[in-house]
């Protein structure tokens, strides 16, 4: 059993190139991917931060890649080293190297140095953790209380009287005068997480506890992200949307929001059919009798981009395929299909457009 | 004894009695080296079915919007792979090694409570029975009561009777208890075997670090496992008496699972290292021809990471809103457990170094761990800097870091060790050829998957999602790291049929086809059911290596 | 190559490890411990949060005498065990029984308790956070103590057939060693419950 084969050199030395040429390719593709589009940042990578929060986090992340990179180039070449200068190269099975027990200088010297690495890392780490988790609010903050539900968003802003679902609108933030947005977090039913990982770490929404995180986003843009904890069938589609608006555009959007509902009398029709049937247990139109609270509230419904928390787009054809057969669209969900007739439908769908 | 005694007969003469009679005598064995091949044949059989439910979890993430399976059966997917991978593959898989190869190298016949064992080993695989008797137990509401798809971590209130209507938890649930218990009382009679039957001479000091490792992962199960089982009695008591552990309603605290979960989790990935850190500490030498580096250190930094290992869970709960000063401590914890680990590597590499290295196949499994369980320790440093966690945690960076470190490690670690002993367990060789073709396209399988992995975690995909929106950036990488699951496949297929194809025409293997020196080496292959014809006394921690070379004794050195 | 084994070169020194049966209660008693301490911290945790139902300031009485029962039984115990070391069987069996009869008073006691504050005062496992984690702490301690008593009950049977001897004296030890245990879990709990959760 001690017969020596073909020489494994070539045969290490290729299987490392190959393992290197590929993680090397990998990072350069990873690093091309933060390519964004003007408007939408399409892609919701860790590596393109575009908040104080995110930032600093990037900085932290660049300091621990320098070092665990080089901790690993420093181990790995010595393996590599030792796997190739080490082969057994004769046929001599009866001669054994020098039979070695160990050196205690060696294991002080592999012992130190680690635990002052140790110790850069943690005080590196710990003073951002600092920064993040006790940041003051300053007077100017936004404040927005966001509920976790199965499978959706809910935002409260207290103090603009706003109640909205999904899409989060938060200011851009001057530096000079900053207006970060603080949210509460808060979860109606199970453990859920906020995501949007450009503008800030995750932070959990747990039921009976209060959790709190910001954004500091200098520059405006559509953010994406989503729920982060696995909190039942349609995790996967507790999508987020943040739109981090000038200021203007955040007055314009708010003064919209705090509006009452738009009463089009032309759609009457859609809007009987909305009071009448069991619409009205789980979900809220301002100025209506509806008042539900376990469904998102819909007072501007057409205001936001997508509907059933991102899981399509808010067109007439989905609003419609959403109410019919919510299951087509995020199957798990807790929307029932109301089972309505097709006029009943058409003309719900019509009223529920003129929600502006 | 007389069902023992029926051992020592040669397979030739096995054969000719009733299958009916072989089959109770496995079932009704206190042999530790047959319950010891039983805990491996169970988890060969879970790692396939594990491995089944993988790539149905990777054929639905193949690309966006994907239906190949309901969100419903993916959440129960990749709740059971997690749940089998980790309690009915790697765990059972750890004991059934252990449990064959202490005796043999501490010198004794058997384990210190045959029965114990046997209990333990039956407790283990009902457990596992079921679990998957959850497929096909009964339907509740939506479809519930089926498999349980809360998560292998089972989070409250998710958990809850309100959230999980049906009986789907409760398989978790009880499942894991029962097992949980066997596992008990696995590392009962491992620390009773080690500590109370080690043959004359072998002083703890002289142990094989492979028993001293097991010793260590022993005394962790102890206070590992029961915190879990005690969270589970708990949940029933929530499900089934009214209580309010976890009933966030009535003031109860979601966060309090997760504390205890993950007091048990986090020293629970350390009882599935440790034995692997167990194998390579043997294998490593062997092929170096050279002892192991620093033995007392190495023993020294295991006890010191199975200590520290107790005090860094909550850096699975960097994003639940602790204080900046509790997640300052797990940071503290986290990094600080990487100094002990760090050792182990660089000791390793010490044993190689000034050595002789032989590749054969179990070396290219270890040189293969040590590569992945380097990287995998470092990006686990990065995830213990809390800050950058909040980005990492959740997303599909962690899965990929775990699995590297429990198939790049592990799993390594594994293979390499059923190359090494396969031949003292069966008496025949694994072949060569479909070793090495196995070892290279699970290597290129592994990297394409679990390489690729990390990146769409850092471009934002969460874990534990059925499928997910195109244009994010992470449809391609999942395409990778489908197909590169798909090679993985092919190489555990290519092992099994070695295994099966070895069994029974491979080359004969002799008692110490590798040249080794600890004491299971001395004996025939496969051992005589005795083990020992007399019991040996042992003057170093090289029994075999102060034989053969009479004039350059360990004893002297020690 | 045979089995063939180390040759002895040297007359080994007496070696002796270690009675295994102490080790494996020893390492069942860390096991446990394991188990009521997660139990422990929960009840701590809890204390005061209780959002409604009855406060243990207002329905929990100090069960001294119960607690001076199961304490002496240790006693009992360890004076059976002697008697049986020093093969006075007799005295064993008198001093074993005793154990017991104080260990079933102790879960008189807590049956007792538990009758008055589920009757008396509407405290079940599922009124509050109180009742949850004090049945299930209390409740899990007196599930070992009932598995102990049979355990001695067990013993006792044996030891009236004449069974039990000076040979058994070390199986006898590690059963007492398990009476220890739970003898000492009782004042973590007693202490946690009706001294530091009040």
């Amino acid at each position: 059993m001690a017969g020596k084969h073909k020489t494994e050199r070539p045969v290490l030395v290729g299987r490392a190139t190959r393992i290197l040429v590929l993680l090397g390719g990998i990072l350069l593709a990873a690093s091309l991917c933060n390519a964004t589009t003007p408007s939408e940042n399409a892609v919701p990578s860790i590596f393109d931060p575009r908040s104080t929060q995110a930032e600093s986090i990037y900085h932290l992340s660049r300091f621990v890649l320098a070092i665990t990179g080089l901790i690993f180039l420093v181990v790995f070449s010595l393996l590599a080293y030792v796997v190739i200068k080490f082969r057994n190269r004769t046929v001599d099975a009866t001669s054994e190297p020098a039979q070695v027990y160990g050196s205690t200088q060696i294991e002080l010297a592999w012992t130190v140095i680690p635990i002052l690495i140790v110790v850069v890392l943690f005080l590196a780490t710990a003073r951002v953790i600092h920064a993040i988790q006790d940041a003051p609010k300053p007077a100017a903050a936004v404040e927005v209380t966001a509920i976790g539900h199965q499978f959706w968003w809910e935002f409260r802003y207290p103090a603009l009287g706003i109640v909205t679902a999904n899409e989060l609108h938060i200011p851009v933030s001057d530096p000079a005068h900053p207006t970060p947005t603080f949210l509460k977090l808060l979860s109606a039913d199970t453990d859920h997480s906020f995501w949007v990982p450009q503008l800030a770490g995750k932070t959990d929404l747990i039921p009976n506890k209060v959790n709190e995180t910001w954004i500091d986003s200098h520059q405006t843009g559509v953010f994406l992200g989503q729920c982060a904890q696995y909190c039942g069938t349609q995790h996967a589609k507790m999508l987020l949307r943040v739109s981090v608006d000038s200021p203007e555009e955040f007055q314009t959007w708010a003064q919209a929001e705090k509006q009452p509902a738009n009463q089009d009398d032309r759609e009457i029709a859609g809007k009987r059919v909305f009071e009448r049937t069991a619409c009205v247990n789980c979900h809220a139109i301002g100025a209506t009798n509806a008042t539900g609270h376990f469904g998102p509230d819909l007072t501007h419904l057409m205001s936001r981009h997508t509907i059933a928390a991102g899981a399509a787009e808010n067109t007439k054809e989905n609003l419609r395929l959403w109410i019919q057969n919510p299951d087509a669209i995020k199957p798990g969900s807790l929307m029932p299909a109301m089972k309505l007739s097709d006029v009943d439908l058409d003309a719900l769908v019509r009223y529920l457009e003129t929600l502006q | 004894m007389s069902s023992d005694a029926m051992a020592i007969q040669t397979a030739e003469v096995r054969g000719a009695q009733p299958w009916v009679q072989t089959l109770h005598e496995w079932v009704t064995t206190v042999d530790h080296k047959r319950l010891g091949i039983l805990y491996v044949l169970l988890a060969l059989i879970f790692l396939i079915i594990g491995g089944i439910e993988a790539t149905i979890i990777r054929i639905q993430l193949m690309r966006p919007h994907n239906d190949f399976v309901s969100p419903q059966v993916f959440n129960r997917m990749f709740t059971m792979h997690g749940t089998t991978m980790i309690f009915f593959v790697i765990m059972p898989v750890m004991f059934g090694f252990a449990n064959y190869l202490v005796p043999l190298m501490i010198g004794a016949r058997d384990m210190a409570f045959p029965r114990l064992n046997a209990f333990s080993f039956w407790l283990t695989a009902f457990g596992a029975c079921l679990l998957y008797f959850s497929l096909i137990g009964g339907s509740g509401l939506y479809g519930a009561g089926n498999a349980p798809d809360v998560g292998w971590w089972a989070y409250a209130p998710l958990t809850s009777r309100a959230f999980s209507p049906g009986h789907s938890s409760d398989y978790w649930t009880i499942a894991l208890l029962v097992s949980g218990f066997g596992s008990v009382g696995a590392g009962i009679n491992i620390i009773g075997t080690i500590l109370c039957m080690r043959c004359p001479g072998m002083k703890l000091g002289r142990m094989p670090l492979l028993a001293w490792l097991n010793l260590v992962m022993a005394g962790l199960v102890l206070i590992t496992i029961t915190p879990l089982s005690a969270a589970q009695i708990m949940l029933l008591v929530d499900r089934y008496l009214g209580g309010h552990f976890f009933d966030t309603q009535a003031g109860g605290s979601a966060a309090l699972w997760m504390h205890f979960f993950w007091i048990f989790g986090h020293p629970e990935v350390y009882i599935l290292v440790i034995p692997a850190f167990a194998f390579v500490s043997e294998i490593i030498p062997v092929f170096s021809r050279k002892p192991i580096f620093g033995y007392p250190v190495m023993v020294g930094a295991t006890v010191a990471i199975a200590f520290v290992s107790l005090s860094v869970w909550a850096h699975h709960m960097f994003s639940i809103g602790m204080s900046s000063y509790s997640n300052s401590f797990f940071v503290l914890t986290t990094m600080v457990i990487a100094v002990p680990t760090g050792i182990k590597i660089f000791n390793w590499l010490g044993t190689m170094w000034g050595g002789k290295i032989q590749f054969k196949i179990p070396m290219l499994f270890c040189i293969g761990f040590l590569f992945q369980f380097l990287i995998a320790g470092l990006t686990g440093i990065m995830q213990g800097a809390a800050p950058f966690d909040w980005q990492l945690t959740g997303s599909y960076f962690v899965v990929a870091h775990f699995h590297y470190v429990i198939v790049g490690g592990i799993v390594f670690a594994l293979f390499a060790a059923f190359y090494y002993w396969f031949p003292k367990i069966t008496g025949r060789m694994l072949n060569e050829t479909l070793g090495k073709l196995h070892f290279w396209l699970f290597l290129i399988g592994f990297h394409l998957t679990f390489d690729t992995m990390h990146i769409p975690g850092m471009l934002g995909m969460p874990r534990r999602i059925y499928t997910y929106e195109p244009g994010r950036g992470w449809d391609t990488w999942n395409l990778i790291v489908t197909i590169g699951a798909f090679i993985q496949g092919v190489a555990i297929l290519v092992f099994v049929a070695n295994l099966v194809f070895s069994y029974f025409s491979g080359p004969k293997a002799g008692n110490d086809p590798w040249d080794a020196w600890t004491l299971e080496w001395s004996v025939s292959s496969p051992p005589p059911a005795y083990n020992f014809a007399s019991i040996p006394t042992v003057a170093s921690r090289r029994p075999l290596w102060d034989r053969k070379h009479p004039e350059d004794p360990d004893s002297r050195y020690e | 190559m045979s089995a063939i084994t180390t040759p002895i070169t040297q007359a080994p020194e007496a070696w002796s490890l270690t009675y295994r049966g102490k080790v494996a209660m020893a390492c069942l008693i860390i096991a446990e411990s394991a188990i009521f301490t997660i139990f422990v911290v929960a009840y701590l945790f809890y204390v005061g949060k209780s959002l409604t139902g009855p406060t243990p300031r207002e329905v929990l009485e100090t069960p001294i005498f119960y607690t001076i029962c199961l304490l002496s039984s240790s006693l009992t115990i360890h004076v059976a065990s002697g008697f049986l070391e020093r093969g006075k069987r007799g005295s064993f069996l008198g001093f074993w029984l005793l154990t017991i009869v104080l260990g079933a008073l102790f879960i008189y006691g807590t049956a007792q308790e538990w009758h008055r504050l589920i009757y008396e005062h509407g405290l079940t496992i599922s009124t509050n956070l109180f009742g949850t984690t004090y049945y299930s702490l209390v409740g899990l301690h007196a599930t070992h103590v009932t598995v102990g008593l049979l355990m001695l009950t067990v013993v006792l049977l044996f030891g009236l057939s004449g069974h039990v001897g000076r040979e058994q004296s070390a199986r006898v030890d590690v059963l007492s060693m398990y009476w220890h245990f739970v003898d000492a879990v009782w004042v973590v709990v007693f202490t946690v419950v009706y001294v530091l959760g009040r």
